[in-house]
């Protein structure tokens, strides 16, 4: 049943949010502390749990993965009503914010990927299932 | 006629909400293709042009909530609101394989830690920098430096002003883009040519939209390991954003 998978989102989201609530309210904040992130673990955990049990149907994926989907039309719908002329009046905070913080990362992945060595390249792993392939193939016997 | 079908629109606001987004969405996707060869992901175009509206809208009307103002576009304001938003969000975490993401192992979730703080800090700064100086700003601005749904999703949590969640999405919006187009760029100088660093690259730079268009643009075959440590990064902004790093922001700067 598709209304099941949407059913297990609303419960998972309507529970985060509780929960976020919750702990704004233990922490002092008047906030939602990370309801979103907590709806997200409790789906995560209810997927394995239901995949563990055979319990997974293509209805239940379906009503959640419509709504997975939709979230970039949803994101453009939110970024349709913001107020953007007050934005626009801050214009540098976006720039240097943006550029500042995309050559912070560029530079980390730089580092990050170059500690523990060399790793294979995509075009080695495609070369070596290749050569694999080719001498399962000779092993077998196969004149072709 | 024209009365009539005004009616139409505005007694159905959601449903006129999801056909004007799904033109916009289909458009966009059409200049992707054909002006930028995909380099620019359908998705970046669709948020910029939704900007672009609010952005005319606000000048138009006056108000403060974008097309959302206009009384045949109000269902945009439903749609985008609150309520589908988080609804939508949590739902993509159904894509996330957990023994899949383990592969990406301790290095992933140090690019992912790394990914989320390091953009924050600087956009948190950055805010300071240029007279938005109160925690929530900070914050919410300083989100919006890790991806365009953490800063919304930040601010909302907040209760931050729609400007300021304005420029967060701005931020966000800016950095995916740049990473599109930035990273095939880029790619020989940071390593990027193995599922490590594609990992890596998805956990730093998090933007689903942005990691998906610029790996695609680079080397097509890396494009699922970077975005499955992304796909980890918008989760892991949402939870620390508004709640860790907003009391760290709070207990620096103050109220």
């Amino acid at each position: 049943m598709t209304i099941s998978g949407v059913a297990l989102l609303a419960i998972c989201t309507l529970i985060g949010v509780f929960l976020g609530d919750l702990l704004g309210v233990a922490l002092g904040v008047k906030a939602n502390v990370g309801g979103v992130g907590i709806a997200m673990i409790l789906l995560i955990a209810a997927r394995l749990w239901l995949g563990a049990r055979g319990l997974m149907s293509h209805g239940l994926k379906l009503g959640v993965e419509f709504w997975g989907a939709l979230y970039i039309p949803i994101v453009v719908a939110m970024a349709a009503q913001q107020n953007v002329v007050a934005a626009a009046e801050g214009g540098p905070v976006v720039v240097i914010a943006a550029v500042g913080a995309l050559l912070l990362c560029f530079g980390m992945v730089a580092i990050l990927s170059r500690l523990g060595g060399a790793n294979e390249t995509m075009d080695e792993i495609e070369a070596r299932s290749a050569a694999a392939r080719e001498a399962a193939r000779v092993a077998a016997g196969d004149p072709a | 006629m024209t009365a009539m079908l005004t009616h139409v629109f505005a007694a159905n606001a959601l449903l006129t909400a999801f056909a004007v987004v799904g033109l916009v969405m289909w458009l966009s996707n059409a200049l992707s293709k054909h002006l930028t060869r995909g380099r620019v992901h359908g998705s970046a175009i669709a948020i910029i042009i939704g900007l672009a509206a609010a952005f005319a809208a606000g000048l138009w009307t006056g108000g403060e909530k974008g097309v959302a103002d206009i009384p045949i576009l109000a269902g945009i304001g439903l749609m985008g609101g609150a309520m589908l938003r988080d609804f939508a969000i949590v739902a993509t975490a159904f894509e996330v394989d957990v023994v899949q993401a383990k592969k990406a192992g301790l290095i992933g979730a140090v690019a992912l830690g790394l990914g989320t703080v390091i953009p924050f800090v600087f956009g948190a700064l950055v805010a300071a920098a240029f007279g938005y100086t109160d925690a929530v700003s900070m914050t919410t601005i300083g989100a919006g430096a890790v991806t365009y749904i953490v800063g919304p999703v930040t601010g909302a949590a907040l209760g931050a002003s729609s400007a300021v969640i304005a420029l967060s999405i701005a931020t966000g919006v800016l950095k995916a883009v740049l990473v599109m187009i930035g990273t095939p760029l880029v790619a020989r100088f940071i390593g990027l040519n193995n599922p490590r660093s594609a990992m890596v690259f998805g956990g730093l730079m998090g933007t689903v939209s942005g990691v998906s268009g610029g790996l695609a643009a680079t080397d097509r075959r890396l494009v699922p390991y970077g975005a499955l440590t992304a796909t980890f990064h918008t989760g892991l902004g949402c939870l620390v954003a508004p709640s860790i790093l907003y009391l760290a922001v709070r207990g620096i700067v103050g109220g």
